[in-house]
């Protein structure tokens, strides 16, 4: 291993910009003549709009336009679509798609919803006229638990009876029936997956322009995807044709999930801009942010697991009610079907597996993907219920888990929900998990807590996630309407370095350093020698973003694929040059050799040679830039073993995470410390899920939580020191052997929490966030 | 945020009637509430008079046992300064646990008296401790200063000037965080004072208040376990998404026993 190849903990390249204030936002950037956009956005949970007078906010101060939904309706912009149809049980076809106008049309669905835009000279003079738009509603009552949203008295959408989105089935239910009338036990559990609102540190914003010149609109937009924003607002909302738009999506502050989506505030500005002839730009604030980033989560499930005398699953059965707010986001029904329900099996060998789910609106935000995006939920779902079998058979909780574990010569398994597992060896995360975690040594630390009035508590989670996303077919085969393969173009400069460009989107994961350490590796070039581009459509190729911890798995592999056509072309070069047949060409560490000769050029030589070609292979085309498009072969599984210890004052429920263990399987690791610091951000996101975390709307839809004066973000002294560790069962289908590291700490962490706390507090049901109020009430009826 | 005109006196007398002369004014100390507010355009004052540029307000003094702080004294000031440390330790620490080092930064121990928080210390602090507000116009006692919900008893152009705090014995004041603000979900202060066992209560009910029934149980007999014994009546409890009313009465006995545990 070089110092800064394939494995080494080099520092971040990108860090120097950001830690030194010279990042360069979407809010960063001015423009001559730019102006300013506020969001006229319904107070209202639900009402009918009876009409809307602009005449005031026209007439203010430094006004340029107030434009409404029919006239963007006027000009054919298209609504915002959900990518990913979900049929549903008894043959139904599609999902019941309401259309979600980008302004709104006659109706107001959630607090927040986009009524109209004002475009004015400054940020001031257009909020200030946007409180002058006089819009007439008739408030509707609102539906607003995602328990009780089906068939409620209310209906939503008329596309959409009894404010149901899908009824979607997955597995055998036969099998699982049968399963269950021979079960020695059966555990049920209900449970509750929060509701999440995202807290992006940058708010989401874009710049829109449109050169009268050449016809060209160019869209800075804060997207983790922005070829797939392209490719929406040009196929979709018809905004502009996609050869003339460019989107850039520059350094993104954080996404989580929520700047994947295709926004109402970026199709209206990239439309304005040209309506109006000036610039626009658009920054939400941190209210906004709030009221109409797209949150995560919402399951309301009943989990039912059936065993054997011995603690072995024979079936499981799930039901699950998945909100999805008031409109279909970008992706939303794939996540509580596809993204979720198809990990149930988890780690497991359980052999029947039955889950339906209802997806269902609500007069919320729309709901969509966020990190780990149905995996958190599936996990979460299982490891409860593990853990619930494992205190009512009185079966210790590691060992109901070793019982039931896919062993390492099982592979690959095909799981009952759809997934083929590659590869994995989930109880060596588990042994070295429970050893580093010093469980041996639990039940005197236990004691010692109860010596001083606390109760203790130790809870584990084994989980499993796919990752890798996806095989285009399989993806198009289960209703997605995109391809999910990744893109690479490597271009050596005549002078030996490198531009390395990808269609994927650093926004915090380190791609400008790990893709430069997989070149270097690769190809031998320094990594000072590397640059890796990423985010804007007229520089790199077309590529689909990041998301679904993709981005090494699928993006690294085209850049694999790219640098072995590198090597394919710079071997023919040098056997010209070096006077040698090309098969007597070797290749290693970016120097091509003559076999058993000291002839040697280095791939520096290679390049100039290429662009400088005066001696040179007949019929071998100038230049050193090759492209390669990967599609992967199946996803990705990384899995582990997480341990989660935790100390509580029975008095006030104030919970201490006073060890926190993980042990993840990612298979290859390009950079060990990038991968750490990706294990303990998650895990931050997954204790502030289980512990702190939880957005609430009152029964009138309006949002309780919209500040951080009440929405409760994890801080530094929430966390404890991580203690992270590492197995490794390399992936066999793709030419790295990685599999992705970007969720699993959001994934893995809840149940491990909700199990400590539990376990400590007379293993009763506490939901998430496990505030201290709940954990002193559970104290309480402990007692 | 709307716009506003801005004035900086340098006296009293200048601030009260640069706030005369407004249409709808505002006095602004450290201006941790008011600015927050007006950002999110939920108040709009015709007029700001920042109180920051008058020097009489500022400062910290002790002298024959008492702590007088200027109104616009940072809480970083007093959490920092000596004199307050050596005379009312407890009082230090509780200004150095407010909100966060930006906010102790700025924020002001006027600025948060007149605020009146229903979840503030310093409400708390001059309860406990049986302070007197000077004005610019008169003392006011602590006990008739706080009046309810963000209400005191001061009149529209009445200024804050000083607090004076009595040291007392011991004392000890212990917050249990709001988990989002950090605000004090409850807040317990307990003082020995020369007049007997002071307590006070902020942000279980609507406005800073005396703990009578544990002032009485402490007074009998100060220990922890005498606190187990009182009843915190739950009636007029803050029930919101964070707590609800018996939470929060829990919350006062036992921040009251780790109080007391703490006064030594």
């Amino acid at each position: 291993m070089s110092e800064t190849g394939i494995g080494a903990a080099v520092r971040r390249k990108e860090d120097q910009r950001f830690l030194t204030g010279n990042g360069n936002y979407t809010d960063d950037i001015n423009v001559f003549g730019q102006t300013y956009a506020a969001f006229v956005r319904s107070p209202h949970a639900h009402a009918k709009i009876n009409g809307i007078n602009t005449s005031a906010a026209a007439a203010a101060d430094g006004v340029v336009a107030v434009l409404t939904g029919e006239e963007l309706a006027a000009d054919g912009v298209g609504p915002l679509i959900c990518g990913w149809n979900i049929a549903g049980k008894n043959g139904v076809e599609a999902h019941n798609s309401p259309v979600h106008h980008a302004l709104a049309m006659g109706k107001v669905n959630y607090v927040g919803d986009h009524v109209a835009l004002v475009v004015a000279e400054t940020q001031g003079q257009a909020d200030s006229a946007a409180e002058m738009v006089e819009v007439d509603y008739e408030e509707l009552p609102a539906v607003v638990g995602t328990g009780s949203a089906l068939n409620h008295t209310t209906t939503i959408h008329e596309e959409a009876p009894a404010n149901m989105c899908y009824d979607w089935e997955i597995g055998d239910s036969a099998a699982t029936d049968a399963a269950f009338a021979s079960a020695a036990h059966v555990t049920t559990v209900e449970v509750v997956n929060n509701r999440l609102i995202p807290n992006a540190m940058e708010p989401r914003a874009c710049l829109a322009q449109y050169n009268q010149g050449t016809g060209d609109w160019t869209l800075h937009v804060t997207s983790q995807n922005p070829h797939v924003h392209r490719l929406v607002m040009s196929a979709f909302n018809g905004v502009a044709p996609e050869h003339k738009l460019r989107v850039i999506a520059p350094d993104v502050g954080g996404g989580f999930g929520s700047k994947i989506f295709i926004y109402a505030e970026e199709v209206v500005c990239t439309w304005a801009t040209r309506k109006v002839g000036r610039p626009i730009k658009w920054t939400a604030k941190r209210s906004e942010s709030f009221l109409s980033d797209a949150h995560g989560r919402d399951h309301v499930s009943k989990a039912e697991l059936a065993l054997d005398a011995d603690g072995k699953f024979l079936a499981l059965r799930v039901n699950t009610k998945a909100n999805l707010g008031a409109y279909l986001s970008t992706f939303a029904s794939a996540v509580p079907t596809y993204m979720y329900a198809t990990l149930l099996a988890g780690t497991y060998t359980t052999p029947a597996i039955y889950c339906d789910v209802q997806g269902v609106f609500t007069n919320t935000a729309p709901v969509d993907a966020y990190r780990g995006a149905g995996r958190p939920e599936a996990t979460y779902l299982l490891e409860r219920t593990v853990e619930t079998a494992a205190r009512e058979m009185n079966i210790d909780p590691a060992e109901i888990r070793r019982r039931n574990f896919i062993q390492p010569d099982a592979f690959p398994y095909q799981t009952p929900v759809v997934h083929q597992y590659d590869i994995g060896d989930y109880g060596a995360s588990l042994e070295k998990a429970c050893e580093m975690a010093d469980v041996g040594g639990f039940a005197a630390r236990r004691s010692d807590s109860e010596s001083r009035g606390k109760r203790r508590g130790l809870g584990y989670s084994s989980y499993i996630e796919a990752c890798g996303i996806a095989p285009s077919a399989a993806v198009g085969a289960l209703g997605g309407g995109v391809g999910l393969w990744e893109s690479a173009d490597i271009r050596f400069n005549a002078t030996g370095s490198v531009t390395v460009m990808t269609g994927t989107h650093n926004h915090g994961q380190g791609h400008e350093t790990a893709f430069a350490q997989v070149v270097s590796d690769k190809l031998g070039v320094p990594i000072e020698n590397i640059e890796v581009v990423e985010g804007d459509t007229d520089k790199g190729p077309f590529g689909m973003g990041t998301y679904g911890s993709r981005s090494i798995a699928v993006g690294g592999s085209a850049i694999v694929k790219a640098a072995d056509k590198i090597i394919e072309k710079g071997k023919k070069i040098a056997a010209h040059c070096l006077e040698a047949a090309e098969d007597d060409i070797e290749y290693d560490g970016g120097n091509f050799t003559v076999a058993g000769t000291d002839k040697v050029m280095n791939i520096a030589e290679i390049a100039f040679t290429a662009y400088v070609p005066h001696n040179y292979p007949e019929g071998v085309e100038p230049g050193l830039h090759e492209q390669a498009f990967y599609d992967p072969l199946n996803f990705s599984f990384p899995a582990g073993v997480h341990i989660c210890e935790v100390e509580v004052d029975p008095t006030t429920g104030e919970t201490e995470i006073v060890n926190y263990t993980a042990v993840d399987d990612f298979g290859t690791i390009i950079n060990p410390m990038i991968v750490e610091g990706q294990v303990h951000g998650g895990i931050g996101q997954g204790v502030g899920q289980a512990m702190l975390e939880g957005a609430n709307y009152d029964d009138n839809g309006q949002l309780v939580t919209g500040s951080y004066m009440d929405y409760t973000m994890p801080r530094a002294d929430n966390l404890p020191n991580f203690n992270v560790g590492t197995t490794s069962t390399p992936s066999p289908l793709n030419p790295l052997g990685v599999k992705g590291a970007g969720e699993a700490g959001a994934i893995a962490s809840p149940p491990a929490v909700i199990n400590a706390i539990t376990d400590a507090c007379g293993g009763a049901m506490i939901d998430m966030p496990a505030t201290q109020e709940k954990v002193w009430l559970a104290c309480q009826a402990a007692e | 945020m709307y716009g506003f005109d801005y004035h900086r006196p340098g006296s009293v007398a200048d601030a009260t009637s640069a706030l005369g002369g407004a249409d709808d004014g505002k006095y602004l100390a450290g201006g941790q509430t008011l600015l927050a507010t007006m950002k999110q355009r939920l108040a709009a004052p015709s007029d700001l008079v920042d109180l920051g540029g008058i020097a009489d307000l500022k400062g910290i003094s002790v002298s024959g046992g008492t702590v007088t702080i200027g109104a616009t004294t940072t809480h970083a000031e007093v959490a920092a300064s000596a004199d307050v440390q050596g005379a009312i330790p407890s009082l230090a620490a509780l200004a150095g646990d407010i909100g966060d080092r930006q906010v102790r930064n700025a924020g002001t121990i006027g600025g948060s008296l007149a605020n009146n928080d229903p979840a503030a210390d310093y409400p708390a602090a001059i309860l406990a401790l049986g302070a007197t507000v000077t004005t610019n116009k008169r003392e006011i006692a602590a006990d008739d200063f706080i009046k309810g919900l963000f209400e005191t008893a001061l009149e529209e152009d009445e200024i804050i000037t000083s607090v004076s705090f009595p040291a007392p014995t011991s004392g000890a004041y212990m917050k249990f965080k709001q988990p989002a603000s950090r605000f004090a979900l409850v807040g317990v202060y307990v003082a020995k004072t020369a007049d007997g066992v002071r307590v006070a209560v902020t942000g279980a009910t609507s406005h800073a208040h005396r703990g009578p029934r544990l002032e009485a149980a402490l007074n009998e007999n100060f220990s922890a376990s005498a606190v187990d014994g009182v009843e915190i009546p739950v009636d007029h409890m803050n029930v919101d998404i964070h707590a609800g009313a018996e939470y929060r009465a829990n919350l006062v006995k036992v921040m009251a026993k780790r109080a007391v545990e703490a006064c030594g």
